[in-house]
Order: structure tokens, then C-alpha cells, then sequence
């Protein structure tokens, strides 16, 4: 019973729902705050993201004609369930190491693909050409950047010794030798692609496409998107100073250094975003295949050197 | 004033629709945007879909060939919403007053199918942007 308790209370409190969207919405206005000033705008208040989610959750929801109204609903939900999974997975390996369960890292791959799959599944369910345009884009990102963020992502277990636990790898920072550098910077950038910003935005594509997938989306079931999507900027970055740059740790000082890890790798997403124009879909498919594939390659096969050879920096 | 109701004053979204305008007011609309005035402020984004929308940005006295797509993106905003009539076309047609294919203006057009609409005019040939965020606050101070 005692053990039912937590585990509600890790998903709806604490590392889960309520922990999970008041940073997130704070870290979307850090996002919206920071392009501000980057363009010497004032930008917007504190509070922002929890208005406009507010405001979304009381107007009226729209629902088209010719849309298939059960997946039009129940993908958002599928989506936020997605993210909301992911974040408690990350939230106990990160103050809870031992209760985790081993291969819970290949949960996490899997939970992280699901928000984007039922964009594309609401999307195509709304009946917009814009959308269809948009899902199209979306299919292949995530076509496109999947490869090299499970490539990436074996150079990590190389240097771990072959650990399948988020608990083992924290342990380890693969960020440190030359191979694990070169893992999270792609993983970095299939990251940013994952979270739809610049210059990898183009599924959304607002002077292109309206808002392509998120086009016919009103209401309430925007909200859910906006959360989803607010939530993805601390679950991702999360993820990322879990397996790259050695975790949190347990004590106030190791928590204190893996919020500025996060916080950290927070900026480096919203400097990219701002410094580059939007990217075709095919340079996208050729960058992340072509350019990040065979790099990690070379990574993997320098990680493997060194795992042979007992070369730590290597 | 309910929460609801505040929380439409702090993040309204605007969509920009052009009805045969000249293109003078639709500038001044992107003038907001710019690091001078910078309406994000005020929480005021600008979307590119009507079904995100709160408040409508219509500017041009609505030629026969734009009413029906007027309409058509009132009834895709989802309500409760605001229009907005900018410019002197979309107030009372400016100087196209007497043209054969005007059959504006916009207030017209959307009291046809919604009596109870929020409308706020802001003349101006064009408006300054400063008199378009007055409108906007305003209107909003009114809801």
C-alpha cells in the first residue's frame, strides 16, 4: 500500500506532473525571455506560460468536420502521458537511484518518441492540408534524428562498461573523454530537433504553414500541447545530464550542481535557437544521417579504442 | 472579474487577415512586433492559425471576394474573441466608399452572422502603431 502511495506520488507530485510543469512553463519563459533580449526586445512577463495556458483551458474548444474526433482528442493525452512517464522515470533515477530497474534507460528512448508520434497521429487526424504538410515534416525529423540519438547513445554504454541502468550511467560522465563530447553535442542537437525549436522547426513552420501540426488544435487541447511541449524542455535537458554529464547525485551541493548542468544545457538550446534560420526538411534528413551519423561512427570506434586499449580521455 | 476573464487580458493572441487592404495597415501591424514597440509585453502574440486566436487583426474594407473568408475565420476563432477593425477601409471604407466591389465594412460583414460580436475600431490612414496598442487596451479594459 505504503509503496502504491509513492509511486502516485512520484508521478503526479514530485519528479512527475506538478514538479514537471511549473518548470517547465518557467523554463518556456526563460526560453521566451532570454530570445527577447537576444533581440533586444523587453520580452514577456513572469508569469506568462501559466496565463496563456489558463487562458487556452477556459476559451471554447473546436473540433473540425471532418476530423476523426477520438484520435484528434486522445492524442494530446497520449502525448502529455508520454512526457509525463518520462520525466518520473528521469526524476527517480536522478534522487531515488536505488529504485530503478535495469534496461529502464531503453524505456526511456522508447517513452521519448511518443510525444512526437502523437503529434503526428493528431495532426493527421484533424483533416488540414496545413497539417498534412506539417505531419509529412514531422515523420521524417523523426525519421531523421532518431538514428544518431541511438547512436550517440552507444558510445554512453561503451563508456559505462556496458550499463543499461539511469542509476549506473549518472554514475559515469562520458561528457569527459573526446568520443562522449562528440555523443552529446549530436545528442544535443537531436534534442533541440525533438523539442521543435529553430533551426529544426519546421513541422510547425509559422511564416510556412500557419502552425502545420498544431493547426487545427483550439482550447483545451492546445493547453494540453503547450504543457506537453513546456514539459519536454525539462524532461529532454534532464535526460541529457543524466546519461552525459553525470547526473544530480543525492546530496544538497550534487543537487545544487546538476540543476546548473540543466540550467546549463537549457542555454546552450536557446542560444542555438537563436542564432540559426530554419533548415529545409532534406538538409535536416541529410544532416542528421550523413553529417551526425558518420561522425558518431568515428566516435563509437574511438570509444571502442579506448575501451580495449583502458584509454579514459579517448 | 473572473480568472477566466483576466486571463484573456494578460495573453492575447492575435491573427492578422488581411481583407483587401493596401498593405499600409498590414506594415503597421508588423510594427508592433518590432524591438521598438514589442507587444510580447503585454503578453500579445501573433499565431498563424485563427483556431489559436482571441482577437482578430482585420484590416481593408472587405471586398466581395474576401467576405466570405471573413466569415469563414470568424467562425473558426474560438470564442469568447475580439475583432479588431483597423484603418479607415475597415472602419467605414476609407476612400473605396463608393467602389463596386466593396461591400464592407468589416462590421457588416460580422454582425451578418454573429449580432453580439466585440467589435473596437481604430481609425487611422494608417493607424499608428501607439494608437493600435490604445485601441487594444482599451477594448480590453471594456471586456
Amino acid at each position: 500500500m505504503n509503496n502504491e502511495m509513492q509511486v502516485l506520488f512520484w508521478i503526479l507530485v514530485f519528479p512527475g506532473f506538478v514538479f514537471t510543469a511549473v518548470l517547465g512553463l518557467l523554463a518556456a519563459w526563460i526560453v521566451r525571455k532570454v530570445s527577447a533580449l537576444v533581440q533586444y526586445r523587453v520580452g514577456p512577463p513572469f508569469l506568462q506560460p501559466f496565463w496563456d495556458v489558463r487562458k487556452l483551458l477556459s476559451k471554447e474548444v473546436l473540433i473540425p468536420q471532418e476530423a476523426n474526433k477520438w484520435v484528434f482528442i486522445g492524442a494530446p493525452l497520449v502525448g502529455l502521458a508520454g512526457v509525463l512517464l518520462l520525466s518520473t522515470l528521469l526524476g527517480v533515477a536522478a534522487f531515488w537511484p536505488q529504485k530503478t530497474f535495469v534496461g529502464d534507460v531503453i524505456v526511456a528512448i522508447y517513452l521519448m518518441v511518443l510525444p512526437s508520434l502523437a503529434l503526428i497521429l493528431g495532426s493527421s487526424a484533424s483533416a488540414s492540408p496545413h497539417a498534412a504538410v506539417g505531419t509529412a515534416r514531422e515523420m521524417k525529423l523523426v525519421m531523421g534524428y532518431e538514428l544518431p540519438l541511438v547512436l550517440a547513445f552507444i558510445v554512453v554504454i561503451i563508456k559505462s562498461g556496458g550499463a543499461l541502468g539511469l542509476a549506473a550511467i549518472a554514475e559515469t560522465t562520458p561528457v569527459a573523454s573526446i568520443s562522449g563530447a562528440v555523443a552529446f553535442l549530436v545528442s544535443l542537437l537531436c534534442i533541440h530537433a525533438k523539442i521543435g525549436y529553430v533551426p529544426f522547426d519546421m513541422a510547425e513552420a509559422e511564416t510556412e504553414l500557419g502552425s502545420g501540426v498544431l493547426m487545427e488544435y483550439s482550447g483545451g487541447l492546445l493547453a494540453l500541447w503547450n504543457l506537453t511541449s513546456a514539459m519536454m524542455l525539462v524532461a529532454l535537458p534532464m535526460f541529457l545530464v543524466v546519461v552525459y554529464l553525470g547526473g544530480f547525485g543525492t546530496t544538497p551541493a550534487g543537487i545544487t550542481i546538476g540543476l546548473l548542468k540543466y540550467v546549463g544545457v537549457l542555454v546552450l538550446i536557446i542560444l542555438i535557437k537563436n542564432t540559426n534560420p530554419r533548415v529545409r526538411i532534406d538538409q535536416a534528413m541529410r544532416f542528421f544521417w550523413i553529417g551526425c551519423g558518420l561522425v558518431l561512427v568515428t566516435a563509437i570506434a574511438l570509444a571502442t579504442i579506448g575501451n580495449i586499449y583502458d584509454i579514459g580521455w579517448l | 472579474m473572473g480568472l477566466s476573464t483576466k486571463a484573456v487580458k494578460k495573453s492575447p493572441w492575435v491573427f492578422h487577415v488581411n481583407t483587401g487592404a493596401c498593405n499600409n495597415c498590414d506594415i503597421e501591424i508588423v510594427d508592433l512586433l518590432t524591438p521598438r514597440f514589442d507587444v510580447e509585453r503585454f503578453g500579445i502574440k501573433l499565431v498563424g492559425s485563427p483556431r489559436h486566436a482571441d482577437a482578430l487583426l482585420v484590416t481593408g474594407g472587405v471586398t466581395a471576394q474576401a467576405a466570405p473568408r471573413l466569415r469563414e475565420v470568424y467562425r473558426q476563432t474560438p470564442k469568447p474573441c475580439v475583432v479588431f477593425a483597423i484603418g479607415a477601409c475597415a472602419c467605414g471604407k476609407g476612400i473605396f466608399t463608393t467602389g463596386y466591389h466593396m461591400v464592407g465594412p468589416v462590421d457588416k460583414i460580422i454582425r451578418e452572422i454573429d449580432p453580439d460580436a466585440i467589435i473596437a475600431y481604430v481609425p487611422g490612414c494608417p493607424p499608428k502603431p501607439e494608437a493600435i496598442i490604445s485601441g487594444v487596451v482599451k477594448a480590453l479594459a471594456a471586456i
